[in-house]
């Protein structure tokens, strides 16, 4: 046998797919489901669990996993896979902002590590935690692309760059 | 001689709408090919003459990659644009899609002319919100204007394009773990070969080029392959973005030929930050091998003269450091960066890079012991060339250029259990 | 490059031939040379994650994964040269850093690839000084048992579940070095096929939950076996420990079950050492039963029968298990017609006998065949789980584009894209008269027959496919109305062009007829029997409540006989009600014997361990009974005397489905109110899986339920749970509701061969509803 792939769609007797999501958000999945060949379903799979993770306040939960399988005719267990392996979903509740913080090279040679410094006592949350009243959660990230900006963070869907403390505080008393 | 190709409208005012890119001539090439039937082979040819190699980081030649589909096969064929920019030190992509996304587009639509793929998948790194949004509306803008499509211009050529946004994962820069991320799945690179040019996307036919490399395209077919090559030197066709970061005083992407002096470089990032030295340079994105700052300050930007100084140009992400870094701590947080973003299928990345890690993690923190040098230099031997993906070189290969060039730093942390910089 | 050129390499100094593109490792393997391999398995598709089959091949400066390099014209391999060595030795090490070195506690100890690769390319001492990996256990069910721990990631098993099993249960989650095979939820893997994780896994991660700890490999004696259950006859190893069946695990058999085979034949051997194994005769004396001797019980039952035969063997009736061997149906027949009774069958699920039956019913093609359909039209068959082998093939099939298609009183969970018609039992006969229809058949009830859309597209698939059958299944012959379902079956393959098949349900339901277990002139066939009572009866292996197609009926029948004579390898609560005597007889892996499988292979296997307590087997409890009884012939010293005396009876008769064409019989079905749909789990069978405890507790040991969609429950006033009173001719049960969406209206789907159904009446019929 030589390599494969197929999607791996299973047939399960009829799920009722419109008892899933709410027709937005159907809609939304939909968007996304017809840029792909018909016989691949499957290739929104990433789209919809970021949806889906945005609709229900950051986090993804096995039972929302299992609507994104049921909805795309996929085997629940290759939806956790593509869950657990990128680092954009998260499987644990955060706060309402989070807070990603690059400590990549160029961003820790121009002062990351002060910038955690400053957040997690601003905070009084360590990388990987929320704060106490649930409005913030730190991450460390990766290299985001945008080193020339250094050192750098993203909140929601925004870059910030040329962190400083004082830049920080502006940013953080801005956030709804 | 700067921003001659993916630049060129860095001078316009919000240069990312329709109407200011085809105030420039934007889309003329496309019409022109379209009404003009122009033999594909013609296309490949010309960027053959370009000289263009790819700019994701391999430097592969497109015109070549392109050549190897078999374009009167039958079948679904596709044209995959690499905009997943994850190569620490890099962000020049990010530009691209945000200042000039029709050339982007038109680049991609020329390719599926070229090689008779008529969809095309553009995939952008998930954090990358605010170019998706911008490279979503120029899909809108050229869709409306009937750039995008069937029956393009009335030419029976349909072409049909979408982006693809990924979640966080580094590896899915690597190109056949973008086809399976496309594909719905975890981003594992896939054993090659087959290549994607037999067994691509959804197992069809597929090229996969960074965004650099396809939005370089309407440039080359505007001004032929000669004047590209002509921009740049011998192996090195046309100017290439470079991302200059560190400790420098104006980071930034810069435009400029191929075989620019790396001091002009510097120069034009404003000089080292603070004036402080030069200690060393990694020129083409985090796996390239670091180059000490005085080698570094002879050399031009280009392929072979970075190779012949045992690093590579890579995706040109240029990252300057200065004598207060601690090469020990660096190559910690870059070993920390290949462990965290393995993909975990083949043993020797999955084991090796985690072990590469915890030692360097050990040098760092006063706890090395004397054989760890040796240990790191076995490890990377067996890492390296061992691995389906080249995230494994990618891994040993700084691991590598350290040793070999601050192999004194090493020691001195280990004997002494602190740092020789501070 | 064509695909058929042969090319010339060199693999260690040896000149090999292969067809170019041929993976290297499949070259190698041919011509016995041996690299090491995690990942690669012949059967699966290629991962090259390992990275233990790195090789050197000459001009290249990288080593290469043998199990991903296509050979090519003059490509020299050097498998053991230095370079190749140290990378399979570079792999060995990063495998071992998070792999537990306690082999002498691990379950795979003895047979671990990893284990035995290590000894020939690991490093004595490790560099790697940090903690190890470990990974927190999951329970995945009563089969399976995880050491995650141990897992070396080759992804075997999760390709064996996308590609083999055809349901992803188990997978790779998270990323790097924190990449986890598992369910990531509790959760149990609940394939047909699932065992074969177990097989495939190269170290102790995946381990065999009844087997776990109770034997070191070294300990196992292999002996060579064939399956049990259904009519595939997989072939399989047994591994035994001072007489015990230990662990059963699947031979290589390409013909047949490739190198996998389903849990029930894997684990149903846990049934041989139920608390029930019948290991004494027993007699029952006034009454009561009590343990007797061979001789008391042997001419007990040799008295009990020439009594009740009195003057005219006909009165005598034989019901045979189908899943007794070729050797046991000749003797039991013989036997039979030596005190002149023609009253013999093994159709037990059988009620519908108008039809003209087939000389020789069998799959119709070669099991290898099913591979390479491009169009099959299952009528009345639950395939995956009847005989989960075929199902797979089947799969094959589908994988390649084969158009399969069902008819079927219940909706399916399949694991490939099929078309599925599901109609009430009575709607089955007129969607076959309308695909019949639409191929051009006439007559009766065709005319009658509306066509719709997808009847005339079943059709199209049939006619247009170059290779196409048509297959009965286990619920078309438990059918009322199955010689309808045989008539139109043979009409509509006739008319597309389609092989006709059977899907034999048992072990041996198709060396029965070879033998001769059927009724002949004027004899009564098992429906007959078991409603008008004879006066004696000989059972073989046959659980009345349970084996049979109208349990009720049959019990009571049997209750009026003057003489029943059991030959059982089990204790039993209804034959126990009926029988006089029970003789115990030796059950699977204790006795030799042979089965003949769906393509017609006549398979002989020998006993791998001695029959439990004072049991026989039946072939020398039927001789010394043809003896007692003064029959002639009944002087074999061995089962091998016995198949070759029935080799010759059978002659040189070749597998043939040919019979008659006509459909001219009337509906028994009317199907007018609810009617049952009577299907046997796959673990309810025969009556060693019965009693296979650990297959018991799986998702498919489903319970005695009464299963209704929701709308047939809104209309009787039913919700999930509620209790109710079934009612089948004059008989009744009291069962769960469970709302089930795969049930057709005006249907409620009521399984067989459970405790709790064994009151009922046939498996498919008349049945109401009553809130209890
Ligand atoms: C680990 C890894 C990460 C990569 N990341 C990127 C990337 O972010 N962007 C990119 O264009 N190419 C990346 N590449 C290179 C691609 O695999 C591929 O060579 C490239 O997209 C081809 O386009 P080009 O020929 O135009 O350069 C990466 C390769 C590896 C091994
Ligand atoms: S080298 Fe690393 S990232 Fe590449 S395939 Fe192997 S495990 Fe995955
Ligand atoms: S067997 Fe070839 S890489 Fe695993």
């Amino acid at each position: 046998m030589g390599f494969k792939n197929v999607p791996m769609s299973v047939a399960k007797p009829s799920v009722n797919k419109e008892s899933l999501f709410s027709p937005e958000l159907r809609a939304e999945i939909d968007k996304w489901i017809a840029k792909y060949p018909q016989e691949w379903r499957q290739s929104a799979v990433m789209a919809a669990l970021m949806l889906v993770q945005e609709e229900n306040g950051g986090y993804l939960t096995t039972d929302l996993m299992d609507k994104v399988a049921a909805y795309l005719d996929m085997a629940p267990i290759a939806v956790y896979e593509v869950a657990s392996f990128y680092s954009m979903y998260e499987l644990k509740p955060v706060g309402k902002h989070k807070i990603c913080v690059c400590t990549n090279v160029s961003c820790m040679i121009n002062g990351s590590d002060q910038i955690v410094e400053y957040l997690e006592k601003k905070l009084g949350a360590k990388l990987g935690q929320s704060s106490a009243d649930g409005r913030y959660t730190l991450k460390e990230v990766e290299c985001l692309g945008a080193c020339g900006g250094a050192p750098m963070f993203q909140i929601g869907n925004k870059y910030y760059e040329n962190l400083t403390p004082e830049l920080i505080d502006s940013i953080l008393a801005g956030l709804e | 001689m700067a921003n001659e190709v993916c630049f060129r409208n860095m001078d316009q005012d919000r240069p990312w709408l329709l109407e200011q890119y085809r105030s420039r001539g934007g889309y003329e090439v496309l019409t022109r090919i379209l009404r003009e039937k122009t033999p594909p082979e013609s296309i490949i040819n010309e960027v053959k003459a370009s000289g263009l190699r790819g700019r994701g980081g391999a430097g592969f030649p497109t015109g070549l990659k392109w050549s190897f589909i078999a374009r009167n096969a039958p079948g679904q064929k596709y044209v995959v644009c690499n905009s997943d920019e994850g190569e620490p030190g890099t962000f020049k992509d990010r530009d691209v899609l945000r200042y000039n996304p029709h050339q982007l587009i038109e680049g991609m639509v020329i390719a599926g002319y070229a090689i008779g793929a008529t969809r095309g998948y553009n995939y952008i790194r998930g954090e990358f919100w605010e170019p998706y949004e911008r490279f979503e509306a120029a899909l809108e803008e050229a869709r409306a204007a009937g750039f995008l499509g069937r029956d393009l211009m009335g030419s029976g050529f349909d072409f049909e394009l979408h982006s693809h946004l990924g979640a966080g994962a580094y590896i899915c820069g690597e190109e056949t773990a973008l086809l399976e991320s496309i594909e719905g799945k975890k981003g594992q690179p896939r054993y090659k070969p087959p290549f994607p040019a037999h067994f691509g996307l959804y197992g069809q036919p597929t090229i996969i080029n960074n965004t650099e490399s396809l939005a370089s395209i309407p440039v080359i077919m505007e001004k032929g392959g000669q004047w590209f090559k002509e921009l740049g030197v011998e192996n090195s066709g046309g100017s290439k973005l470079f991302s200059i970061s560190g400790n420098i005083k104006n980071p930034g992407v810069f435009e400029i030929p191929l075989g620019t002096p790396f001091a002009e470089l510097l120069e034009m990032a404003g000089g080292m930050k603070n004036g402080s030295k030069i200690k060393a340079v990694i020129p083409g994105g985090s796996s390239a091998p670091i180059i000490p700052g005085e080698q570094m300050m002879q050399l031009t930007m280009d392929y072979d003269a970075i190779a012949k100084a045992g690093s590579m140009l890579g995706s040109g992400a240029v990252i300057v450091l200065d004598d207060r870094n601690c090469m020990v701590k660096v190559l910690e947080r870059m070993s920390y960066f290949y462990y965290e973003e393995s993909c975990g299928q083949c043993t020797p990345c999955r084991e090796g890079t985690g072990w590469l890690y915890r030692v360097v993690h050990r040098i760092e923190t006063g706890h090395g012991r004397p054989e760890d040098l040796a240990l790191l230099d076995d490890m990377t031997t067996k890492i390296a060339g061992r691995t389906i993906c080249a995230l494994g070189d990618a891994a040993a290969m700084p691991v590598q250029g350290m040793l070999k060039h601050f192999r004194e730093e090493f020691e001195y942390h280990i004997t002494h259990k602190r740092c020789l910089v501070s | 490059m064509s695909d058929d050129q042969m090319v010339t390499i060199q693999v260690d100094g040896r000149e090999l031939k292969a067809k170019a593109g041929t993976l290297l490792i499949e070259v190698t393997d041919a011509a016995g040379i041996n690299i090491p391999r995690f990942c690669y398995h012949k059967k699966l598709s290629i991962a090259a994650n390992c990275r233990m089959c790195l090789v050197e091949v000459a001009k290249v400066p990288k080593p290469l994964p043998a199990c991903a390099t296509p050979v090519n014209e003059g490509m020299q391999v050097y498998t053991r040269s230095p370079l190749a060595l140290a990378a399979q030795k570079g792999t060995m090490e990063f495998l071992l850093i998070n792999h537990p070195l306690d082999c002498p506690i691990c379950d795979q100890g003895g047979e671990c690839e990893l284990q035995d690769i290590a000894l020939g390319y690991g490093n004595d001492a490790s560099r790697f000084v940090e903690g190890k990996r470990v990974v927190p256990d999951r329970d995945i069910g009563p089969l399976i048992a995880t050491d995650f721990t141990r897992c070396i990631h080759c992804t075997r098993c999760v390709r064996f579940g996308a590609e083999i099993a055809g349901i992803r249960e188990l997978g790779a989650t998270g990323r790097g070095e924190h990449m986890e095979i598992g369910t990531y939820i509790e959760k149990s893997v609940d394939s047909e096929l699932s065992g074969n994780i177990i097989d495939i896994c190269p170290v102790g991660s995946l381990t065999s939950k009844p087997f776990l700890y109770s034997a070191r490999a070294w300990e196992l004696v292999q002996r060579k076996s064939i399956a049990p259950h259904d009519s595939v006859g997989s072939s399989l190893n047994l591994h035994v420990r001072r007489n015990q069946v230990m662990r059963v695990h699947p031979r290589d058999n390409e013909a047949v079950n490739e190198c996998w085979i389903s849990d029930r034949d894997r684990f149903s051997y846990e049934g041989l050492y139920s608390a029930d194994r019948l290991t004494r005769p027993l007699v029952k004396k006034s009454g009561n039963w009590v343990e007797t001797d061979w001789q008391e019980a042997l001419e007990a039952v040799a008295q009990g029968l020439k009594r009740a035969r009195g003057t005219s063997g006909n009165r005598l009736g034989a019901l045979l298990s189908p899943g007794a061997t070729l050797e046991e149906f000749y003797l039991a027949q013989k036997l039979m017609r030596g005190l002149g009774s023609e009253n013999i069958d093994f159709r037990l699920r059988q009620s519908d006998f108008r039809a003209e039956e087939p000389a020789y019913p069998w799959l119709g093609q070669t099991i290898a065949q099913l591979d390479e359909l491009n169009a099959a039209l299952l009528i009345g068959s639950n395939i995956r789980k009847e005989q989960p082998i075929l199902g797979h093939r089947l799969r094959k099939a589908a994988l390649t584009g084969a158009q399969i298609s069902f008819i079927n009183p219940l909706e399916l969970e399949l694991n490939y894209h099929a078309t599925q018609l599901v109609n009430s039992p009575a709607g089955m006969i007129s969607d076959l008269a309308a695909v019949a229809k639409a191929l051009g058949g006439y007559g009766g009830l065709i005319d009658s027959a509306e066509v719709s859309d997808v009847h005339h597209r079943l059709a199209e698939q049939l006619r247009t496919a170059e290779r196409a059958t048509v297959l009965l299944g286990n619920i078309a012959v438990a059918h009322p109305d199955y010689a309808l379902i045989q008539g139109l079956a043979r009409i509509i393959a006739g008319n597309s062009g389609s092989l006709l098949g059977y899907l034999p349900e048992a072990a041996n339901s198709v060396g029965g007829r070879l033998a001769g277990a059927l009724p002949g002139n004027d004899g009564s066939n098992a429906q007959e029997m078991l409603s008008n009572p004879h006066k004696g009866y000989l059972l073989m292996g046959v659980e009345p409540g349970f084996d049979c197609w109208n349990p009720a009926r049959a019990m009571e029948t049997l209750g009026q006989a003057e003489f029943v004579a059991a030959l059982s390898a089990f204790r039993s609560q209804s034959l126990e009600q009926v029988a006089d005597v029970i003789l115990p007889i030796a059950a699977f892996a204790e006795t030799s014997g042979t089965y003949v499988n769906a393509q017609g292979e006549w398979q002989s296997f020998s006993g791998a361990v001695a029959p439990a307590g004072e049991s026989r087997p039946a072939w020398k409890v039927l001789r010394v009974l043809g003896n007692l009884l003064d029959l002639p012939g009944f002087d074999q010293v061995s089962s091998e005397e016995i198949l070759a005396e029935a080799r010759q009876v059978a002659g040189d008769r070749k597998p043939d489905n040919s019979a008659d064409g006509g459909v001219a019989y009337e509906r028994l079905l009317a199907g007018v109110g609810l009617t049952r749909i009577g299907d046997v789990p796959i673990y309810a069978l025969d009556p060693l899986v019965r009693r296979a405890a650990s297959l018991q507790k799986t998702r498919d040991a489903i319970e005695a339920s009464s299963r209704i969609n929701a709308r047939e429950a809104a209309m009787a006033g039913l919700a999930d749970g509620d209790k109710v009173v079934v009612k089948q001719d004059k008989n009744s049960a009291k069962l769960r509701v469970v709302i089930d969406p795969t049930v057709p209206d005006g249907c409620v789907r009521i399984p067989a061969g459970l405790v709790g159904t064994d009151t009922l009446g046939g498996q498919i019929g008349d049945v109401t509803l009553e809130k209890a």
